[in-house]
């Protein structure tokens, strides 16, 4: 467990997001909300893997650009009446570094497979 | 007891645990869930269950769990206190106090009075005895369930929706049943006579027994102190073990009576739903609104949702008063009224009777709008027609065609299947995302669904395209009871607003706002940064209402249009670059090969607006991609103008008489890099045999001898529409001209996501043409308008700082 800097807050648009791409070709989308809280979480959708990190951010939660999903920043959980959660990282502010722990994911369901995923309804 | 602990929150008594008090609760809980500390009085034993399908149960097509809308667990979930089984008898203003028939007391800071309506009981003599019923609880449901079990013999008083539902039942469940109605012909306020009679013929066919224009007396004992026969006026006795009065309903407003409420055949209300005491509302069947006491759901859920505004110290929504339909709830007939059918002076009436297939309809027009209709047999065209009255649209530019039905207007995706009943459970309703009638039916039934909206929430259905939504909303018809919530009249945003997309328009224009957080500050927002839904119309409203004043936020526009590619599903992007009127040349030809091989784009495609599409394009390749085609955009991925599609004309075809692949790459060169509310296609034919196809696109152009024809407003996406026709005119120029002002007007007064069809179906063809032909001035001043707007929009593919593409989006980080 290691965080390592990946930037600068300001190299993340406000109600943005960028991607990181781990030595093992996982992607993490790391999210900047309105009030420059920063959130980090696998840049896959539950639903059918859209990239989290292309969707609108709004509040604490992003839309998925695919199907729309919203996905809560902080637990990785699909917005009811959807059903999903994905793994998230840790993420920090230092003196303005971003510092994420790429090898922090979890599920809030205590998984940690490549995509935990529930049927749609 | 969270008192004491906590800071005292504010006490809300409701009384009553029907479907009106708690469907307030529901939407209070939606918006401000620990606002209140919320104590529940319920007269009946049970939790909230749904009254309208009382006549499912009773007919044995459902049992009572089945009906059940909030169980207990979710009370106390909501931390609601609930008192089942308790009757509040008197209400203390004074002191703030409500106290039930057993000495429970609750005190309040907000009251809210939902206690539905009593049944009317006829006073006759013999009204008392055993075997005397009044339809209306699940109490009644029971003791009918229950004697038709060891009784034979059944007359239901008053042949209205409530009687027949309860005559129906007690037929199915094997007593012999007579209806006795006052009137001349059944269900008189919803059905004229032709429907009256057809639907009399069908329950007999039922196995029931009528008497029209006949009184009751009295009812006779028999032995035991039970009814034995029911004697009319004219002297005929029927037998009858069993009677039950269906007459009509009283808004109950005794406890609000005592309490000193005024109270005017039920509890009067004002907009925000409040009695005249202002720390108490009333919702549901016990209100009266503007003189209307309302005995269906419909208008209950919409006065639930306003009552909650109000209950959320939010107080902007307001309750206008609802148009109400009716479905009559027996298995096996179809029928289906709404607003005022009786017709008469100053209303014309379309009627289609084919009387041996059971089939009648009747719309009444009134002022070119549809006042009224009535379907029997085939309801399938019920909620189309619902909502052209519910809506006020004007029928007139479709009246040839209105008995027809919507579904005659050509919907895509479920295999021209209209009818939902006659569909097996396994039949695909929405294409888009695959979800068949039975898991819709399953939803609804499950998890309690009213209205379209929940449906698509649980379900997806018609969730995407919406082709589907007459289909599905008539699942929800049959399936939640006859009648449900209907979208409102006023349409929020979404739901971080009860403002509608013409109020957040207006006030952008009347107070100059500038920036998506004025904007929101402004409408006040419930939201900080609103959501996917509203910031991208935001951000549209802002440009198109202050171009070159406003600045785009590209966070607040969706991926496409951010990346300025399309994404696809495995999260690479399509890249379309424009071809003036679909011409290209060799040099283009080759460099498009060339950036294929050299980013090994794998599917090069050609679209139906004639240019060509580069599928598979990783995010990072984007900006050298753009650079390396050095074509410009071709905005394929925008709610902008897309393509214009042209015919060779005149210039190559034997039959062409006018040069419409000119026109088109005028017309395009006019007006691309034109953000609109919604995409806009565009097509040119040098003659009648329209091989562009202008007659499905947001304006068409047709070549003829002497001109052009201009057509706008047609479709050719998920539900096929003709484009209508406009004006005809005889330049190049003039055709840019109105072209241009007719796009501007929609760009300027669209909503969000709203085709030029919709646009116009809403504000009707005849504005569109006051505004673009017969107001020469305000032609010119649209048409300026349109092209200062442009004036210097870069592309951004090949001047993306000036557009403000954010280029750090296609470098990973930490790289």
């Amino acid at each position: 467990m290691a965080f390592v800097p990946i930037g600068r807050l300001e190299d993340i648009a406000p109600l943005g997001a960028r991607r990181f791409k781990r030595a093992d070709g996982v992607e993490i989308a790391v999210f900047r909300t309105g009030t420059d809280t920063v959130f980090a979480l696998r840049d896959k959708c539950p639903h059918k893997g859209g990239p989290l990190s292309q969707g609108i951010v709004f509040g604490e939660s992003v839309a998925c650009p695919l199907h729309n999903w919203c996905i809560g920043l902080a637990d990785g959980h699909a917005a009811a009446p959807d059903e999903g959660v994905i793994e998230r990282f840790a993420v920090k502010l230092e003196g303005g570094m971003v510092l994420l722990d790429p090898d922090s994911g979890v599920a809030e369901n205590g998984l940690c497979s490549p995509i935990a995923v529930t049927a749609a309804p | 007891m969270p008192d004491g602990t906590l800071a005292r929150r504010p006490k809300l008594v409701v009384v009553g645990n029907g479907m009106a008090g708690m469907r307030t609760v529901e939407e209070l809980l939606k918006l401000r869930p620990d606002l209140y500390d919320i104590t529940v009085f319920g007269a009946e034993p049970h939790p909230n269950y749904n009254r309208i399908l009382l006549s499912p149960v009773l007919a044995g097509e459902q049992t009572i769990p089945d009906i059940v809308l909030n169980t207990l667990e979710w009370y106390r979930d909501n931390g609601i206190r609930l008192h089942l089984g308790k009757e509040v008898a008197r209400i203390d203003r004074k002191a703030r106090v409500v106290e039930a028939a057993d000495g429970t007391k609750e005190s309040y800071d907000r009251l809210l009075l939902a206690t539905g309506s009593d049944p009317f009981m006829l006073p006759v003599a013999g009204a008392q005895l055993e075997g005397v019923l009044s339809y209306r609880d699940i109490h009644d449901t029971e003791a009918m369930i229950e004697a038709a079990a060891s009784y034979r013999h059944a007359v239901v008083i008053g042949g209205g929706l409530l009687g027949l539902e309860a005559a129906n039942g007690l037929a199915r469940r094997g007593m012999a049943v007579t209806v006795v109605h006052l009137m001349p012909w059944l269900m008189e306020r919803q059905l004229d006579r032709t429907a009256a009679g057809m639907l009399q013929k069908t329950l007999e066919a039922k196995g029931l027994a009528f008497r029209l224009e006949s009184q009751t007396e009295s009812l006779l004992e028999g032995p035991g102190g039970r009814v034995r026969a029911l004697r009319l006026k004219s002297g005929e006795e029927l037998p009858a073990d069993l009677v039950v009065m269906a007459v009509g309903i009283r808004p109950n407003t005794r406890l609000a009576e005592t309490a000193g409420l005024h109270c005017h055949r039920g509890i009067v209300v004002n907009d925000t739903l409040q009695t005249y005491d202002p720390r108490i509302y009333a919702v549901g069947e016990c209100a009266n609104h503007r003189g209307t006491a309302y005995g269906l759901v419909a208008p209950l859920f919409e006065m639930a949702k306003v009552c909650a505004n109000h209950l959320a110290e939010y107080g902007i929504a307001r309750y206008t008063g609802s148009v109400t339909s009716t479905k009559l709830k027996v298995t096996g007939v179809d029928l289906f009224s709404a607003g005022d059918f009786t017709g008469g002076e100053g209303t014309d009436d379309i009627v289609l009777a084919d009387p041996s297939a059971g089939i009648y309809k009747k719309l009444v027009i009134k002022d070119g709008k549809l006042a009224g209709a009535v379907l029997y047999g085939d309801t399938v065209d019920g909620t189309w027609y619902f909502r052209l009255l519910r809506e006020g649209t004007s029928v007139a530019p479709l009246r040839d065609k209105l008995m027809f039905g919507e579904s005659n207007l050509g919907d895509a995706g479920h295999q021209g299947q209209n009818r939902a009943l006659a569909l097996p459970d396994t039949a695909e309703v929405c294409g888009c995302n695959g979800v068949c009638k039975g898991a819709i039916v399953k939803a609804i039934k499950d998890k309690g669904l009213f209205t379209l909206e929940d449906v698509r929430k649980h379900t997806k259905a018609s969730s995407s395209c919406g082709s589907c939504t007459g289909l599905v909303e008539q699942i929800l018809m049959f399936t939640a009871g006859g009648d449900y919530s209907e979208s409102p009249k006023k349409k929020a945003v979404c739901a971080c607003t009860d403002r509608t997309h013409q109020e957040v328009r207006d006030a952008i224009r009347e107070h100059h706002l500038l920036t998506i957080p004025a904007a929101f500050h402004f409408l006040e927002w419930r939201t900080p940064n609103g959501c996917a839904s509203c910031r991208p119309a935001m951000n549209y409203y802002l440009l198109s209402t202050w171009p070159h004043e406003a600045k785009d936020d590209p966070q607040s526009r969706y991926i496409n249009e951010r990346s300025h590619a399309n994404i696809q599903k495995d999260g690479t992007y399509s890249v379309i670059p424009r071809m003036w009127g679909g011409e290209t040349s060799a040099s283009e030809l080759r460099r498009i090969a060339n950036v294929v091989e050299k980013y090994a784009i794998p599917t090069v495609k050609v679209t139906g607006g004639q240019r060509l599409d580069l599928l598979g394009v990783k995010k990072e390749d984007l900006p050298a991609v753009w650079k390396d085609l050095d074509m410009p955009s071709g905005h394929a991925y925008a709610k902008a103008l897309r393509t214009v599609k042209t015919c060779v004309g005149s210039e190559w075809c034997r039959f062409g008489t006018q040069d419409s692949t000119r026109m088109g790459q005028e017309l395009e060169r006019a007006l691309w890099r034109m953000y609109a509310p919604h995409k806009v296609k565009l097509a040119v034919s040098g003659c009648p045999r329209n091989c562009a196809e202008s007659g499905i696109k947001d304006v068409g152009v047709i070549g003829v001898d002497s001109g052009w024809e201009i057509y706008v407003a047609g479709n050719g996406g998920i539900k096929t529409e003709v484009a209508q026709f406009f004006c005809k005119v005889g330049t190049r120029e003039e055709v840019l001209e109105y072209a241009g002002a007719f796009l501007q007007l929609y760009r300027e007064e669209g909503f969000y996501l709203e085709r030029t069809v919709h646009f116009v179906a809403r504000v009707g063809l005849d504005y569109a043409k006051r505004r673009v032909l017969e107001d020469a001035e305000g032609r010119k001043d649209l048409w300026e308008r349109l092209q200062f707007a442009l004036d210097g929009e870069p592309d951004p593919w090949h001047e993306p700082e000036k557009a403000r593409v954010d280029l750090r989006q296609f470098e990973p980080l930490g790289a």
